[in-house]
């Protein structure tokens, strides 16, 4: 085999790395990193099925990565050349078999789970002493009008909205009926003039300098958002709600796009983000869990003891998964989600 | 047959000389603009698929050697079925029309100033009007996000001169997205007027003003009529870019600012329904065309009158 070029071309999503994990690969193995980054997995399918991305690593979304597997987009993984696979959590690997069955061509990477990040002060003032345990929080026309003052955000993201809105609606979300999506659709739009801004990364910034006060966003994020406003020390508390009716959890992947350029450095690099205290820096950086058990147990006791990075049982069972969908339904959907996102 | 009859027939089966050179811009014209489009126009007429390229092909050799031909025609039935791309469409053409009559209006004047100031000035303010040239587009319309910004120089001034109380939100609104239209396409307003004005026989005017005429009769009897080629052929400078204009509206418009470029970017990039967006562009593409072609129809027959 002809020896690689010192390089590894990797495109992941934003704010979704320790700050010093790149520096620590490149000095310990002299391969250079190209970092890139995204923030919508809608973005990164289309890059990869127009081919030649020129990425060695790239990091969809299991749901994603589902269908993406089915066209051969992907390089299966030569485990042998991954000496911490072992790291992995069994009880994850064996999930993620319902959409990368056999573990071929994934490894986790973050877990993701979508819910409500808010301020505490303003969302009292705005909406006063009702309970704050669902979904009607912001998708409730009632209170969404009130939170507009103070700036309600959503991730710019059909998945996402859409998955939890038909949550609070009561319908299931993995269903494809279009009744079901209109139904989806029209309440979303009522709901649609108080909302400020979709976006799926400016909102972690926002929160935390109260420019706004309540966002549908992924707990990381959110978390990241509760400790930047802690550091700016202005006295603004940032928490995290996943509504009693539940709420989507993904895994985000990593894995090697089949005309990688670089696809032994490609493994390089994921064994070396598999090691259990490179995957507890990303915990502690970034607030998600990383699927990886070794490294669950070096992370700090207030981060292992903290319930929306690890949530308990009873917590748990509201989480659902974001399964594959048809692609036609996904042309409908996309379509509706268009309709609400502009307004039209 | 001698050899001199043998070469003149040789050279009239040759192109002559003329030919290559106006081949060159054909031969650009066909790599870069119709192979393209019809790449294009292919791609509106498959069917989307979850492969690499996301559409099925649209010609398929069988086994049992036939060529099979399949056309969708139903992507253009989606585009005019869903009143979202109408809308898109008159908005898109609803705010290139106002750039552009905002840039006619401003270029005017500063065109014809150009054109009128002593001779060793005109260099310079030509210069200053292809200046901004010298410095990348994207950066000017991110330059735009810092001044409109809530607390950028503009929300600064109006709230030093109290004329308001709290930032406005200028960013993300269709006036943003005017002001940011109007500056970057203004330079392609004032090019072709400012060369029609500077053409313009001055002694024309004189003996309108001799005549009789007013100032402002003279302008719109004599300078406006012997410049109209400068205006038309710079509203279709500024007009046509910005209708399918897609960085402007996605940095300086809000979630609402619904235009057509960001409805292809859209349909290729987060539907990855490259079969729509490839139709899209086709129906943008003929309905600009016809406009174009009336437009200059218009002109002709008024030039034969």
């Amino acid at each position: 085999m002809i020896a690689e070029d010192r390089v590894v071309n990797v495109l992941n999503w934003s704010d979704y790395i320790a700050p010093d994990t790149i520096a620590r690969f490149e000095e310990e193995t002299g391969i250079k990193v190209n970092y890139d980054v995204f923030d919508s997995n809608e973005v990164l399918e289309t890059k990869l099925l127009t081919g030649h991305t020129g990425y060695d690593v790239v990091a969809p979304s299991d749901f994603f990565l589902e269908r993406q597997a089915k066209q051969g987009i992907f390089l299966p993984l030569d485990k042998s050349k991954l000496p911490h696979y072992h790291n992995l959590d069994p009880m994850v690997m064996s999930q993620l078999q319902a959409v990368d069955p056999g573990n071929r061509f994934g490894i986790p990477y973050s877990d993701v789970v979508t819910g409500i990040g808010y301020n505490v002060a303003a969302i009292k003032k705005v909406l006063g002493d009702q309970p704050l345990d669902s979904w009607s929080m912001i998708f409730d026309p009632k209170n969404a009008e009130k939170l507009k003052a103070c700036g309600l955000t959503m991730l710019d993201s059909e998945a996402e909205v859409f998955f939890s809105a038909k949550l609070w609606l009561g319908l299931d979300p993995a269903s494809e009926r279009r009744e079901d999506l209109q139904a989806t659709e029209i309440m979303l739009r009522a709901v649609r003039p108080s909302v400020r801004e979709f976006h799926s990364s400016k909102y972690i910034s926002d929160l935390a300098n109260g420019e706004t006060c309540v966002a549908l966003g992924w707990s990381g994020d959110v978390l990241q958002a509760r400790d930047r406003a802690r550091e700016a020390g202005k006295g603004i508390e940032i928490v995290f709600l996943i509504p009693k009716e539940g709420g989507m959890v993904t895994f985000d992947m990593l894995a090697i796009p089949a005309d990688a350029p670089h696809p032994d450095n490609a493994h390089k690099f994921l064994d070396f983000l598999m090691r259990a205290e490179v995957a507890a820096a990303f915990t502690e950086a970034r607030k998600y869990p990383s699927g990886n058990a070794a490294a669950e147990r070096l992370v700090s006791p207030e981060l292992a003891s903290d319930e929306i990075i690890f949530p308990p049982a009873d917590v748990r069972v509201r989480l659902k998964p974001h399964r594959a969908e048809s692609l036609m339904y996904t042309r409908y959907a996309n379509r509706a989600w268009t309709r609400v996102r502009t307004g039209h | 047959m001698n050899l001199a009859s043998l070469k003149r027939a040789a050279q009239r089966l040759l192109p002559s000389g003329g030919w290559y050179v106006i081949a060159i811009p054909y031969l650009w014209l066909l790599l870069f603009f119709l192979i393209p489009f019809l790449i294009v126009l292919k791609i509106s007429f498959a069917n989307i698929a979850l492969a690499m390229p996301p559409v099925e092909p649209v010609f398929v050799w069988t086994q049992e050697q036939i060529l099979q031909i399949r056309l969708h025609f139903s992507n253009f039935g989606f585009v005019f079925g869903d009143s979202l791309y109408i809308e898109a469409f008159l908005t898109s053409v609803r705010i290139a029309g106002v750039s552009t009559l905002l840039a006619l209006l401003l270029g005017y004047p500063m065109a014809y100033g150009i054109a009128r100031a002593p001779s060793g000035w005109r260099n310079v303010l030509f210069l200053l009007v292809v200046l901004p040239f010298f410095t990348s587009f994207l950066l000017r319309v991110y330059a735009w996000l810092g001044l409109l910004g809530r607390s950028g120089p503009l929300n600064g001034l109006l709230l030093h001169l109290g004329l308001i109380h709290e930032p406005l939100q200028l960013l993300q609104t269709d006036f943003a997205v005017y002001v940011g239209m109007v500056y970057s396409y203004l330079p392609f307003m004032i090019l072709p007027l400012y060369s029609a004005i500077e053409k313009l026989d001055l002694n024309l005017l004189e003996a309108a003003a001799d005549l009789g005429c007013r100032p402002a009769q003279v302008f719109f009897k004599i300078t406006l009529p012997l410049t109209k080629e400068g205006i038309f052929a710079g509203c279709l400078l500024v007009f046509i870019p910005a209708v399918g204009e897609y960085v402007i509206p996605a940095l300086l418009g809000g979630p609402d600012t619904l235009m057509i470029g960001r409805v292809v970017w859209d349909e290729f990039f987060a539907n990855r329904d490259w079969p729509v967006a490839s139709a899209l562009a086709i129906v943008l593409l003929v309905l600009l065309a016809g406009l174009v072609l009336l437009l200059q129809r218009i002109q002709a027959r008024e030039e034969a009158t």
